[in-house]
Parts: C-alpha cells; sequence; structure tokens
C-alpha cells in the first residue's frame, strides 16, 4: 500500500512540472530521482548535479526533476518529462532500466542518460561510476582505525554493486591488515534511516568498531558516532552529521559529466556511450580525511593517488573466491569491467555467506 | 556492557515509536474511527519536531511542536470525518499522502541540520546494576512516557467513567446517541489524542531514533501501528506486547545477520512480519469469534439521520 502513496505523490509532483512547461528557446534537461532530494546520499548528490548544469550553462537550459519515483512505475514519469518537451533526459537509479528504454523508443529525438544501467539505445547512453574504487581506500582506514579488528557494514541489497563495494572494502582492509574481520548486515532497503540504525547497533553490539554503509542515509554514521567510535559517509561528504566520526566520505560527483553531456546536446555533438569513471575522472571524489592519524591519512592518500593513476586496481589479480578458488582473470592483470560489475560472490576472507 | 543488554536496548528503541503511535490509533478506534492517517501525522510531528527543536534549540519543545503537528493534523481528519460525514477509509488515506507531502514541505530547510544525543536517565547506583541497570533505569524521556501512556490509556479505558463512555460511543453510536452522549465530541477528542500520539511518536524518530530529519523517514512504521492495534484486540496492554514483539523481530533478525548464522538475510527480513502473523493467528485461535472490534468501527455518524 505504501507504494501506492509514493506513486500517487510522484503523479502529483508530476503535475507540478508539468504546470511549469515554459519557454521553448531553451533546453530543457529533465531529472528522475528514486528517492528524495533530501535524502542526504543517492538522489542529493544527482541533484547537486543539476544544480551544476543550471549553474555552468545559465539561460540556455532549464532544469526540472521528479524525485520519489518507484522504479516499477517509473515510466509514466520518464514518458511525462518527454512529452513536456525535455530533450535530455537523466534516469538516475539501476531499475529504471526498461521503462528507460521504452521510452526512448517512443521518443527518438530525446536523448536519455540512465545511470548504473548496462543496456543502451541510439538514444540512450548509461554512466556509472566506479564507487569500489573510494572503497578500497577507506578499507584500509578502517583496518589502520579499528582496534577490535572487527568492521562492520550495512548493506542495501545484494546486488552486484553493492557486492563488489563489501569486497574492495575488504580486500583494502587486508592489504594492511592480513587478520582483519569484516560483518556485514543487510537492511533490504535502500532508505529507511531508523532501520540503518538499527543495523548498525547490531553490528557495533558485535564488536564492530569501524561502520562503513552502502545505504542512503547517514544513520549508520551517527549509530557509530553514538558509541564513540568511526565510520565513513556515503554518497556525499556527511562530516556535519558527525564531525568527529566520519574519517572520510566516497562522494558520487556527477557535475562535470552532467555539464559536459548537456553542453553535447547544446553542440548537437551527443552520441550514445557508456561511461563508467573512477577516481581518476573525477566522478568518485574523497572527502576530507579527518580525525585520524596523520600516517594513516598519509597511507590513503598515496592509495588513492595510485588508484587514480592506475597504478593500483582494487581487483587485480589474483582474485580469490570464499572457497579459494581463483577467479578467471578476464581483464588481462585485473578483473575486467563486466566481472567487477556482475559481481556475485565474496572475496577469501569474508566469513559470512552473501545471499543469493 | 553485555551483547544480551545491548540488544534489549536497541529493542526498546525500535518499539517505542510503534507504542505510542499505536495507543494512540487504538483510542480513537475504541471511539469507532479509523484514521488511516498515522503515517502521515507522524510524518508531521517527525519534521515538526525536528523543527521545533532546531528553532528553539530545544528538545523539549521540539517535542511539543511535534505533538501540536500530529494533533493538528488529525483535527483536518476529523473536520472531514466528524464535521462532513466523509468516507473515514478515503479520509484517512489522504491524510497519510498529505502529511507525508506536507512534511517535506517543512523539513525541506531543515535537511542536513543535526540534533546531540538527548540525555538519558541516571541514577547513581541502580543505573550500573549489570544487565538490567540501563535497561530499566538508563533509558530516555520518551520511553518511561510510553510506558506511562499504556498504563493511563488502560486505566483511562477500563477504570474510569469517561473511558466507558469512549468506548460505549465506539460500540454501538446509535445507543450512545439515544442515551445522550455527545459522541461527535468524544470522537473528536479521541482523534485528537491519537494525532498528538502518532506526532510524539514521529518526534521521536526524528529526535532520538535518528538525529537528523529526512522525508519519508516514517518508512511505513504509522502502518505498523496500525496494524498493530488489530493485533493488540484493541486493548493497551496487548499493544505493548505487540510492539516489543516486532521491535524485537526486527532487532534481533539484524543480529542474527552480524552473527552470520547462515539464513539469508531476505527470509530474517520478513521474520518480524511473520512472527506478527503467527502471533496473530494463535491469539485469535484463543479468542474464537470475538476480535475485539469496536462495534461502530469505521461508520460515518449523522446525528439526525
Amino acid at each position: 500500500m505504501k507504494r501506492l502513496f509514493t506513486h500517487l505523490l510522484a503523479t502529483a509532483a508530476l503535475a507540478l512540472v508539468a504546470g511549469s512547461a515554459s519557454a521553448q528557446d531553451k533546453l530543457k534537461v529533465g531529472f528522475i530521482y528514486v528517492g528524495p532530494v533530501g535524502d542526504h546520499g543517492w538522489s542529493y548528490q544527482h541533484d547537486v548535479g543539476r544544480k551544476a548544469i543550471e549553474e555552468a550553462l545559465g539561460d540556455k537550459v532549464e532544469t526540472s526533476y521528479v524525485e520519489s519515483v518507484p522504479e516499477a512505475d517509473s515510466e509514466r514519469a520518464i514518458e511525462q518529462l518527454a512529452r513536456t518537451g525535455h530533450k535530455l533526459i537523466f534516469t538516475t537509479s539501476f531499475g529504471f532500466m526498461e521503462p528507460t528504454l521504452k521510452v526512448a523508443r517512443k521518443y527518438p529525438d530525446v536523448k536519455f542518460e540512465h545511470a548504473t544501467g548496462i543496456k543502451r539505445a541510439d538514444n540512450v547512453s548509461t554512466y556509472a561510476a566506479k564507487f569500489h574504487e573510494g572503497r578500497y581506500v577507506i578499507g584500509q582506514i578502517a583496518a589502520k582505525m579499528s582496534k577490535t579488528g572487527v568492521i562492520g557494514y550495512v548493506g542495501a541489497y545484494p546486488i552486484p554493486e553493492v557486492v563488489s563495494g563489501i569486497n574492495a572494502y575488504f580486500l583494502g582492509a587486508q592489504s594492511v591488515r592480513p587478520d582483519i574481520k569484516i560483518k556485514v548486515v543487510w537492511a533490504n532497503s535502500w532508505y529507511d534511516p531508523g532501520k540503518e540504525a538499527d543495523a548498525a547497533k547490531a553490528l557495533l553490539d558485535q564488536g564492530v568498531d569501524v561502520m562503513a554503509q552502502h545505504t542512503d542515509s547517514p544513520a549508520p554514521l551517527q549509530a557509530a558516532e553514538a558509541r564513540g567510535l568511526f565510520g565513513f559517509g556515503q554518497a556525499s561528504d556527511m562530516i556535519r552529521f558527525a564531525p568527529k566520526t566520519q574519517l572520510t566520505a566516497i562522494v558520487d560527483n556527477w557535475n562535470d559529466y552532467y555539464v559536459a553531456r548537456t553542453k553535447a546536446v547544446l553542440d548537437g555533438t551527443w552520441k550514445s556511450e557508456d561511461t563508467w569513471g573512477g577516481l581518476d575522472s573525477g566522478m568518485v571524489k574523497m572527502a576530507p580525511y579527518t580525525n585520524m592519524p596523520d600516517d594513516v591519512k598519509k597511507m590513503a592518500e598515496e592509495t588513492e593517488e595510485a588508484i587514480r593513476t592506475g597504478k593500483l586496481n582494487p581487483f587485480k589479480c589474483p582474485v580469490l573466491k570464499q572457497d579459494g578458488s581463483e577467479v578467471e582473470c578476464q581483464g588481462g592483470t585485473a578483473l575486467s569491467d563486466e566481472q567487477v560489475l556482475g559481481m556475485n560472490f565474496y572475496v577469501k576472507g569474508i566469513e559470512d555467506k552473501l545471499p543469493q | 556492557m553485555s551483547i544480551v543488554e545491548a540488544i534489549l536496548l536497541t529493542i526498546v528503541t525500535a518499539s517505542t515509536p510503534l507504542l505510542i503511535a499505536a495507543l494512540g490509533e487504538l483510542v480513537t478506534e475504541r471511539s469507532g474511527v479509523l484514521n488511516l492517517g498515522v503515517e502521515g501525522m507522524m510524518a508531521m510531528g517527525a519534521a515538526c519536531g525536528f523543527a521545533g527543536a532546531i528553532l528553539f534549540d530545544s528538545t523539549l519543545l521540539g517535542v511539543l511542536c511535534g505533538i501540536l503537528a500530529g494533533g493538528l493534523t488529525a483535527a483536518l481528519f476529523a473536520f472531514a470525518v466528524l464535521g462532513l460525514a466523509a468516507n473515514q477509509v478515503a479520509s484517512g488515506l489522504a491524510l497519510t499522502i498529505f502529511g507525508l507531502g506536507l512534511s517535506g514541505l517543512i523539513g525541506a530547510p531543515f535537511i542536513g541540520a543535526r540534533r546531540d544525543p538527548i540525555t538519558h536517565l541516571h541514577i547513581p547506583g541502580l543505573t550500573d546494576l549489570p544487565l538490567v541497570g540501563r535497561l530499566f533505569f538508563g533509558q530516555d524521556a520518551f520511553v518511561y512516557a510510553s510506558l506511562l501512556l499504556c498504563l493511563g490509556v488502560g486505566w483511562f479505558l477500563f477504570r474510569t467513567r469517561k473511558g466507558l463512555l469512549l468506548r460505549a460511543v465506539g460500540e454501538n453510536q446509535t445507543s450512545a446517541h439515544s442515551l445522550g452522549l455527545p459522541v461527535l465530541r468524544v470522537r473528536l477528542l479521541a482523534i485528537l489524542f491519537g494525532g498528538a500520539c502518532a506526532g510524539l511518536a514521529g518526534a521521536y524518530l526524528s529526535l532520538v531514533y535518528t538525529r537528523f530529519w529526512s522525508p519519508g523517514m516514517t518508512s511505513g512504521r504509522g502502518w505498523i501501528a496500525v496494524a498493530l492495534v488489530v493485533f493488540a484486540a484493541w486493548r493497551p496492554d496487548w499493544a505493548l506486547f505487540g510492539a516489543y514483539l516486532f521491535g524485537a523481530a526486527t532487532v534481533l533478525q539484524l543480529h542474527a545477520q552480524a552473527a552470520a548464522i547462515g539464513i539469508p538475510s531476505q527470509a530474517l527480513s520478513a521474520l518480524p512480519y511473520l512472527a506478527t502473523i503467527v502471533a496473530l493467528v494463535v491469539l485469535s485461535l484463543g479468542r474464537r469469534r470475538d476480535t475485539g472490534a469496536p462495534g461502530s468501527l469505521g461508520a460515518p455518524f449523522v446525528p439526525d439521520r
């Protein structure tokens, strides 16, 4: 029943968007968000990117967005944007994939950009960020900062994007402390601050003393703060929620990409592409390293630099599965992009069982 | 602090907002009005409670703002279902949508703000007792308030004349009216009480549970509160049991995951709901046919008809 309400809300929001449609000479750019822009995380950062477009291109563009669009019912929202004259539409969640492709077939002159997707069309590009690069860095920090030798992770859903993050985090931790242990709890929700907090508390109660999460709210970080322990921000810099607790944050930075793609449409040079940016392209950024000793900070900066320059790959071969078997190395010296994007196993050393 | 103590403490935090909201809805329903807008009133309480706490820099004033916001939202509902004799189910659903939307607007300027943790009770000696010390003598004010509220509601409903009056109105509105009982006034007060409780529960979410506000942070807890009332057969003591059972199942499944006991997390996530259904079946078997529902629940009342 809850879905129905979000759905009705989305429809109401849509009516507002449609109502404000005017100014035909400007390029209209639309955004579909899966969560509220006030989630402090995923959708918030996409909205920061939207504002960057307005700032960079001023009166050449006009942007609008629809927030909290349920994935199962996103087609109407996307089509509404296309119908009201938006020529470039960003759909910013994996679950918007099929609806985006469907609407794109009906509106061949509208350009679509689908975040974290794996299917493209002539007028549909895909883009994502290599968050796992940042996770390797924070894994190293976590291992150095942990006194108990047990680090924790709140995951949303056991999908490849999250699993590869856990693996990168653990491999990073293991690289500086081979006996490190990790505990994982699944919230089975992207966004439920109360449950995320409970999940974090469960981990902290069981001996975890550094907290990381792949859900959208700052609740786990705050749970760590309440115990005087450490944690990381996710998707955006969450230092204001826990000034003495956040060690750093993995920041999704869509600004440059969004501005570049909008410019491309204005110039008529837009092409369907697949972009997977990491620390090197600035799509993944690390928030300032805080609350840690200088040697840990130095190590983190060096690792970040090594990944940026390509000297270090979090998934450099050999990568061992939990049972010790080696994963086929399809990318030369490291796992291929496809292998990372489709990752459905835990690496050796994680004692938990991955839900299938 | 032992792990058992830690788990028990988390269970109390998780159960308290459910208990408060459920008690409010219980009183409303006992008067014969079904208000499905708990989620919306709770969202209003969370947003206004947080906004108030930031603006006045006082958790207490914030809580009052939350209670007031819940009550005002409920007043809208009362106007529709009592004043206009509108359909209660439809009005309640509309109230949820309205509350979620308006709370997003009210809370927007406060996104990114945070509050410090509130103080917990501390009695030297007692609070430091092993295992039970923190559990019984180290909670925050909301927890004690919720337990007092539970006792108070039980006492009011079954031990006072006014409580009897409220139940009579809920049981048979026509008889109550013909006896000269003020049906609409009783229901108005019951609806406002339900709203105030939902607002308080919402304020607990944004001020204690997670000390920040974000849109939609109630995440369906209002609906669980509505379900708990049915589960509790409209009895405050069973509502207490239900809220803690649900809270315990939620927290224990997270602990089971962290301990890597090897049951799929999806199955564990379903556990609180499963536990609720099982308890419901067991309870209703014991009760035979009588569910305990007030006789006039959900029926609109127009005095002259």
